[in-house]
């Protein structure tokens, strides 16, 4: 987990401040933070306001560009009757309307399509990433009884805006015998794989950048090439904290990939298939019309969701595994020679691979883009992928505020005694609960088959690690 | 499929390949040697994936960049050599000549071999169709046993790694 | 939505030869790391390269070859993968413990056989 560097605002929050002429106190301001909920509904009016303004706007140019061409079967009322795939659609019909007036060559044509789709994945992820910068600090202080961030703008929601500002005007500093090739590369290896992962996440039915028939085994394999990064990054810096930092880190990630995989592999293993959207489509339909026929639902993917989550939180360097950056004994890790924008780049990198990371949870366990219910099916996919998303961000916050870190020894052995074999043991249920057809029979075979590993192993680990009673040596004599 | 965009894939990556394990075998400082290989690994992958086989290059990057080339560079940070010192004895002037003579020579022989077999100047069918079904398929049918026995070798790899690493330790 | 149309198909203009060459090159730098480098480490290197060499042999020839849909050249290749890991790991874990014992990983200094 990276440090929180700009906390210091946050302290200044709920002080009188008083004038040096006179007695007077200068009244606290009070815009924002008496009512903050009118003031979001006024922005987001003014938001959506601005939207239709737009979208008017652009219907005009388009017709006055194209005389008759906004007609029956134009694009967007395409895209307004499907909902579900309006961004698809709404893609294709820009690409051939500017190919019905402008001759292009069909590949200069996929490279335009290609390039603003990576916009708009660039564009909505690092705004995600924005909104989460300021909502986990938000959530943190609330956790810790705190206002959290609440000057720049309405209820603080402009501070990734100063953040960002301080950030690219900070000096660039490059310690004297860092390897200085090595130290600029590693933020950029860092945040290649993070953004190429997006590209297989099925965010909706139809709407997957890149189809990818062994897509979960390239998110992994991009996944594992961030190690690289890590240790360039460590070893570039020639800082002592850098490189142990980096070897924790490097350790860490490769202790956690093993159960990560193992359990993704029980998924695949049922879905009979390693494309991410064939896995989704697999979770379509309702059991008894009320529970959403979703893996996470059935025994072996409920507990592997748990493992899956667990070792994405180390994968990501997030509380309480983020020890590789533990400041009370690495100062910050591998990112502790760098500052300025290489520091920016390896924060987005980390929030990146976090959505990442949820998203490939969304779509292995959590049914990806259907409705939690049949009623609430109306509502387009890509909303309910990115609810779910969100959601699992909000719980790895909620999880950071609460869970103290834990020690490298037990981080350790948390991952090869209780998470490997459990990943194996559910590995094993997801196969005993297809050749028992699934249904009662399926969770009173499988239940049991799980449960009893998950006490055996939980137990002699909870053994090991029981806080035994404290002696305190000068004190009780 | 004749588009120049493959065929400017395969010669960038064909120089990437080749660049960078001259740069693995050839740096002083070790631990850019490591660097390059991982970056040669990862290209190497890229171009199983143009020659078809997606699965195997995902395979190549998980296993050589996420693990063989971090491992030797975990050696690398172990072991401390870090730069080759330069004093060369005659005997290692003598010695990396030969090796480079040799491997030219070897070089040389191979590209005559490749290139005096006319059999050899084939073109691709048509793409076949990469099924990971048929492929796990076969893994558990007809390759079983050689499945089995890379598991056995497998094993036994990391158990002697664990023992070998682990010697110091019991020794105390 | 699917950009990503560029079917990983094959050149018109290459054949088998050129993926050969390729390979010959790769396993030679390998084997330049094997017999000029002082440096067990850089020996592994180059052993690995040779291996990656081997690989894109199996491959080249899985994908010219007469029957493609038998997958035996991938099959070979995958499992030349994973003995390739194998063999990474017990021969580093090899450097380590003869790093301890002689303070050098130059191959040229394991002379002495006594303990």
């Amino acid at each position: 987990m990276l440090e929180d560097k700009s906390i210091y605002p946050d302290l200044r929050e709920g002080r009188r401040v008083v004038r040096p002429g006179g007695k007077r106190e200068a009244k606290p301001l009070n815009f924002p933070a008496r009512r903050p909920w009118l003031t979001l509904g006024l922005a987001g009016a003014a938001g959506v306001f601005g939207a239709l303004v737009g979208v008017a706007v652009l219907l005009f140019l388009m017709e006055w560009l194209k005389p008759g061409f906004l007609g029956e079967g134009c694009f967007l009322y395409a895209a307004l009757a499907d909902l579900d795939r309006a961004p698809a659609i709404l893609l294709n019909g820009f690409l051939a309307y500017i190919a019905s007036f402008v001759p292009v060559p069909p590949i200069l044509l996929g490279i335009l399509s290609a390039l603003i789709v990576i916009g708009v994945l660039i564009g909505v992820f690092l705004s995600l990433f924005a909104l989460t910068s300021v909502v986990e600090r938000k959530v943190l202080a609330r956790i810790q009884n705190r206002y959290g961030p609440n000057r720049v703008g309405p209820c603080g929601l402009l501070q990734p805006v100063a953040d960002g500002v301080k950030m690219l005007v900070k000096e660039d500093i490059v310690p004297a015998g860092a390897d200085r090739v090595v130290h600029f590369f590693a933020p950029v290896v860092m945040l290649v794989p993070a953004l190429l992962v997006l590209a297989i996440l099925p965010y909706g039915p139809g709407l997957v950048p890149m189809e990818l028939s062994v897509g979960i085994l390239f998110f992994f394999a991009m996944g594992a090439t961030t190690e690289v990064a890590v240790f360039m990054a460590g070893w570039g810096s020639t800082n002592k904290y850098s490189l142990l930092g980096a070897m924790r880190a490097i350790a860490q990630m490769i202790s956690y990939e093993l159960p990560l995989i193992v359990s993704a592999v029980a998924v695949v293993m049922l879905a009979g298939s390693l494309s991410p959207e064939k896995i989704v489509e697999t979770q379509a339909g309702y059991w008894a019309g009320i529970v959403p026929a979703w893996f996470v639902f059935t025994p072996w993917g409920f507990a592997g969701f748990l493992l899956f989550f667990i070792a994405a939180q180390a994968e990501s360097n997030r509380s309480p595994f983020d020890l590789p950056e533990g400041e009370s004994e690495l100062v910050a890790g591998h990112l502790t020679e760098y500052s300025g924008f290489k520091y920016a780049t390896f924060f987005i990198a980390e929030y990146v691979g976090l959505f990442a990371i949820s998203g490939l949870a969304v779509t292995l366990f959590l049914g990806g883009w259907y409705a939690p219910s049949p009623l609430l099916a109306f509502i387009p996919g890509y909303i309910w992928f990115f609810v779910k998303l969100y959601s699992l961000v909000l719980l790895a916050i909620w999880i950071r505020g609460t869970v103290p870190r834990v020690r490298i020894d037990q981080l350790m052995e948390f991952a090869w005694k209780f998470l490997i074999p459990m990943s194996f043991v559910v590995v094993v249920a997801a196969a005993v609960w297809h050749y028992s057809g699934g249904g009662f029979l399926g969770w009173v075979v499988c239940t049991p088959l799980l449960l009893v590993p998950y006490l055996l192993f939980g137990s002699a680990f909870a053994k090991k690690f029981a806080p035994s009673g404290r002696v305190y040596r000068y004190s009780q004599g | 499929m004749n588009s120049p965009l493959f065929f400017l894939s395969y010669f960038v990556l064909s120089a990437l390949v080749l660049v960078t394990a001259m740069a693995a075998v050839s740096f002083r400082n070790l631990v850019h040697c490591g660097l390059s290989l991982a970056f040669a690994f990862l290209a190497l992958g890229a171009f199983y994936i143009l020659l078809g086989a997606e699965f195997l290059g995902f395979v190549q990057i998980l296993v050589y960049v996420g693990a063989v080339a971090v491992l030797i560079m975990f050696v690398i940070l172990l072991a401390k050599p870090g730069v080759e010192e330069r004093r060369w004895g005659w005997r290692d002037l003598v010695g990396r000549f030969a090796g480079v003579g040799v491997s030219l020579a070897v070089f040389l022989a191979l590209l005559i071999s490749v290139f005096r077999s006319p059999s050899l100047a084939v073109k691709a069918p048509e793409a076949p169709v990469f099924s990971i079904a048929v492929l796990g398929e076969k893994l558990v049918t007809e390759y079983v046993l050689p499945l089995q026995a890379t598991g056995l070798l497998l094993t036994v790899a990391v158990l002697a790694a664990v023992i070998f690493a682990s010697q110091e330790v019991t020794k105390k | 939505m699917n950009f990503a149309n560029l079917s990983f198909d094959f050149g018109v203009g290459i054949t088998l030869h050129t993926y050969l060459v390729l390979s010959a090159a790769l396993f030679c730098i390998g084997l330049v790391a094997v017999l000029a480098r002082r440096n067990a480490i850089l020996v592994l290197v180059g052993i690995e390269l040779m291996l990656s060499a081997a690989n894109i042999n199996f491959i080249a020839f899985w994908r010219f070859g007469a029957h493609p849909e038998e997958m035996v050249g991938v099959l070979f290749a995958l499992f030349s993968i994973a003995v390739a890991a194998g063999e990474a790991a017990v021969g580093l874990a090899l450097i380590i413990l003869v790093y301890r014992h002689y303070k050098t990983i130059n191959p040229s200094q394991f002379r002495s056989l006594n303990g």
